[in-house]
């Protein structure tokens, strides 16, 4: 089990670096130079070398990589003299547009998102599965299709479109709830919970109605598998048939799914974020790339990554814990 | 209806010598089994009688989709009672299966009554260890007994079904198991609870030919010493005439032929039995000889010919005019008490057929 547990971390390291290279060489090779979008229009090649060699991009790539890498761990300077900014570690690049480390920037825009994509996940991941499973077990009942009904028509919806509804019933319309607004859970975990709500709602509804239909297939498909069968003839009550020997092998690829979705999600929710006016990762990313801030987005790309192949990290040993018969390969 | 009604006047359709003196613990009567379909409705079975008394072995013999396994789902209360029209009596103790409350056939099964499945490795759930799975099964019965009572339990079963190192193994996940192995587990699954009746659905079909016989008479033994009743359903006549006490032959939902193992190996009544004989290998025959398969496909349950399901597939259907096309022949007392067939042929003519046809051409056993 150790043997597995660091096999598959040290592939994702490799995974990692991977990564990191072929973003650094996009970004590299991108048309926009950092130093002429910064100095304005009227700059001549002077001040523009002049800036680059400041921000270390006259470099050659090798050293540009490994200055990065470097600042990852140890952190870095930028510049010389009065102009020099200090990055400290984890550095993951320094945005001369905010005049911050991006570091600074994602500390406040990641735990936007981390908290959207938790608490929704909690909601699609409680809903989907148990209206699956119910509808599983209620095959072919009024329950069963309006449950699978109502699952197609939010799947089929958009965030944008269900979002701005929720919006206008429960905000503009009813004036049950306000407009979301970010406030750490640190700080007041009840105006977080609050104004998390409707993306929550929102973000989890559309998510649970894959999740719902997913998990009747592979309740239906477990259910008539035979170990359920012996279940049954030992004298179970159905309750604990289904609830302990069925759902827990139903479940199994639902955690691929779920470790999936939810890293991607991590990488950002642009479209909720935006909906509801939040500051989160993903929002962070495109307004950067719009500006061709370079530093943020390149980090933002990373991280996003980063996630994924946490998360898929996470899932082989969750599914480990799960399925025994993994234990061995 | 109460034990003693039960009793009374159920001698004459007694099976062989299956039968004590108090009735046989399991009792079956006009056993019909319907399955709703979108296709139309499934004739699974049709009216089957038999008894198994504690001790004793029925096999039950027939090719797939003759209704042996409808069977004994029904008899564990199975089947969805939603899709499944179920009608005739099944008596385990005196106490009728059909019709019964869910949560009363719940606490019979597993406890009164108990299943062995064909498929050790997909019967068995992958993600827990065996030994709990064995004691999961002795806990739901022995409310009051303690976790470790049943752990302790399901390691003696594990050894007296013959697994080496008993308590380390029952640690392990029924992946980890051979064939066999987990078979024996499965039998010690079965078996924990001490049933009356125990059904053994094809047990050996997907083991090795060597790990069969082990399994067989391990089967055996634990009769002996739980003096259960047994059913033995299979497709296999070998199988059948090693353990078998009482035999009964199945084709397209209906009993047609059923007796002593001596009875019906020896003198087979039925044209279908003639049949499977025939296509059992024999190590003594001639081994140039081809083996004689059984022309034709099993009925669709849903379509049963009329008259004998049989006599698409039977080379004397038309001996008796139409009869055996228009007619379903009821099960009647053949050669000898407690011998009987479902066939049109007259006795003489079956005597003579078989003679004629089948036992001179070598039939195994």
């Amino acid at each position: 089990m150790l043997r597995y547990l660091v096999k598959r971390v040290l592939q994702s390291v490799v995974t990692l670096i991977v990564i990191s290279i072929v973003t650094f060489l996009l970004f590299f090779v991108a048309p926009a130079s950092p130093a002429r979008i910064m100095c304005g229009k009227n700059c001549d090649a002077n001040t523009i070398a002049s800036v680059e060699h400041r921000l270390g991009i006259d470099q050659p790539i090798t050293t540009q990589y490994v200055n990065y890498m470097k600042g990852i761990f140890v952190g870095r300077t930028y510049g010389e003299g009065d102009f020099a900014r200090r990055c400290p570690a984890p550095c993951l690049g320094y945005s001369f547009r905010s005049d911050e480390p991006v570091t600074d920037t994602l500390k406040r825009t990641v735990p936007v998102t981390i908290s959207i994509v938790a608490g929704a996940a909690v909601v699609w991941l409680l809903i989907g599965i148990s209206l699956g499973m119910v509808s599983a077990l209620r095959r072919g009942t009024l329950f069963d299709k309006v449950a699978m009904g109502s699952a197609l028509t939010f799947a089929s919806m958009q965030v944008y479109f269900l979002g701005l509804i929720f919006l206008l019933i429960f905000v503009y319309s009813t004036k049950i709830m306000n407009f979301p607004r970010w406030v750490p859970p640190t700080e007041n975990p009840a105006a977080w919970f609050k104004s998390m709500i409707l993306p929550w709602i929102t973000l989890g509804l559309l998510n649970s109605a894959i999740y719902a239909r997913l998990s009747r297939a592979q309740m239906l498909e477990t259910l008539s598998e035979d170990y359920v069968r012996t279940a049954r003839a030992k004298g179970l009550p159905k309750r604990r048939v289904y609830l302990k020997h069925a759902l827990r092998a139903a479940l199994t690829p639902m955690v691929t799914i779920a470790g999936l979705d939810i890293g991607a999600a991590l990488g950002g929710t642009v479209i909720t974020e935006t909906v509801f006016n939040l500051q989160g990762l993903g929002r962070t990313a495109v307004d950067s790339a719009v500006i061709w801030n370079m530093p943020v987005v390149m980090a933002t790309v990373l991280l996003a990554a980063f996630f994924i192949v946490v998360m898929n990290v996470l899932v082989d040993m969750l599914y480990a814990v799960i399925d025994p018969r993994v234990r061995l390969s | 209806m109460s034990e003693r009604d039960v009793r009374v006047g159920d001698t004459a359709s007694r099976l062989g010598s299956g039968a004590g003196a108090d009735g046989a613990y399991l009792q079956v009567r006009d056993l019909t089994v319907r399955f709703e379909t979108e296709d139309g409705v499934v004739k699974a079975v049709t009216d089957m009688s038999f008894e198994v008394d504690r001790g004793k072995t029925l096999g039950i013999v027939g090719e797939s989709g003759s209704g042996k396994s409808v069977t004994s789902l029904a008899i564990l209360g199975l089947h969805n009672p939603k899709r499944t029209h179920t009608s005739g009596e099944i008596l385990v103790g005196g106490r009728n299966i059909v019709g019964m409350d869910d949560e009363e056939i719940r606490r019979l099964r597993g406890r009164d009554m108990a299943m062995i499945f064909q498929d050790p490795l997909s019967s068995l759930h992958p993600f827990f260890k065996v030994g709990k799975q064995i004691s999961e099964a002795y806990l739901i019965h022995h409310k009051s007994a303690s976790g470790r009572e049943a752990a302790k339990h399901a390691v003696d079963m594990l050894g007296r079904v013959g697994i080496p190192q008993p308590a380390r193994r029952a640690e392990q996940y029924p992946h980890e198991f051979s064939g066999g192995m987990r078979q024996r587990a499965m039998i010690a699954m079965a078996l924990v609870n001490d049933p009356d009746l125990l059904i053994a659905d094809e047990p050996t079909t997907a083991l090795d030919v060597t790990v069969q016989a082990q399994i067989l008479d391990l089967l055996e033994d634990l009769q002996r010493e739980f003096n259960s009743a047994i059913i033995l359903i299979t497709h296999d006549l070998g199988v059948v005439s090693q353990v078998a006490d009482d035999v009964l032959v199945m084709y397209a939902g209906r009993a047609v032929e059923r007796g002593t193992v001596e009875q019906v190996m020896r003198h087979p009544q039925h044209p279908y039995t003639w049949g499977l004989l025939a296509s059992v290998p024999s190590l003594h025959g001639d081994a140039e000889a081809d083996l004689v398969p059984i022309k034709g496909n099993p009925p669709s349950l849903i379509n049963l010919p009329a008259g004998c399901s049989f006599h698409p597939r039977c080379r004397y259907a038309d001996r008796n005019g139409r009869l055996s096309f228009e007619v379903v022949p009821e099960l009647r007392e053949a050669d000898e008490v407690g011998h009987s067939a479902a066939c049109h042929l007259s006795q003489a003519d079956r005597t003579r057929l078989y003679e004629e046809d089948i036992a001179s051409a070598g039939v195994a056993l």
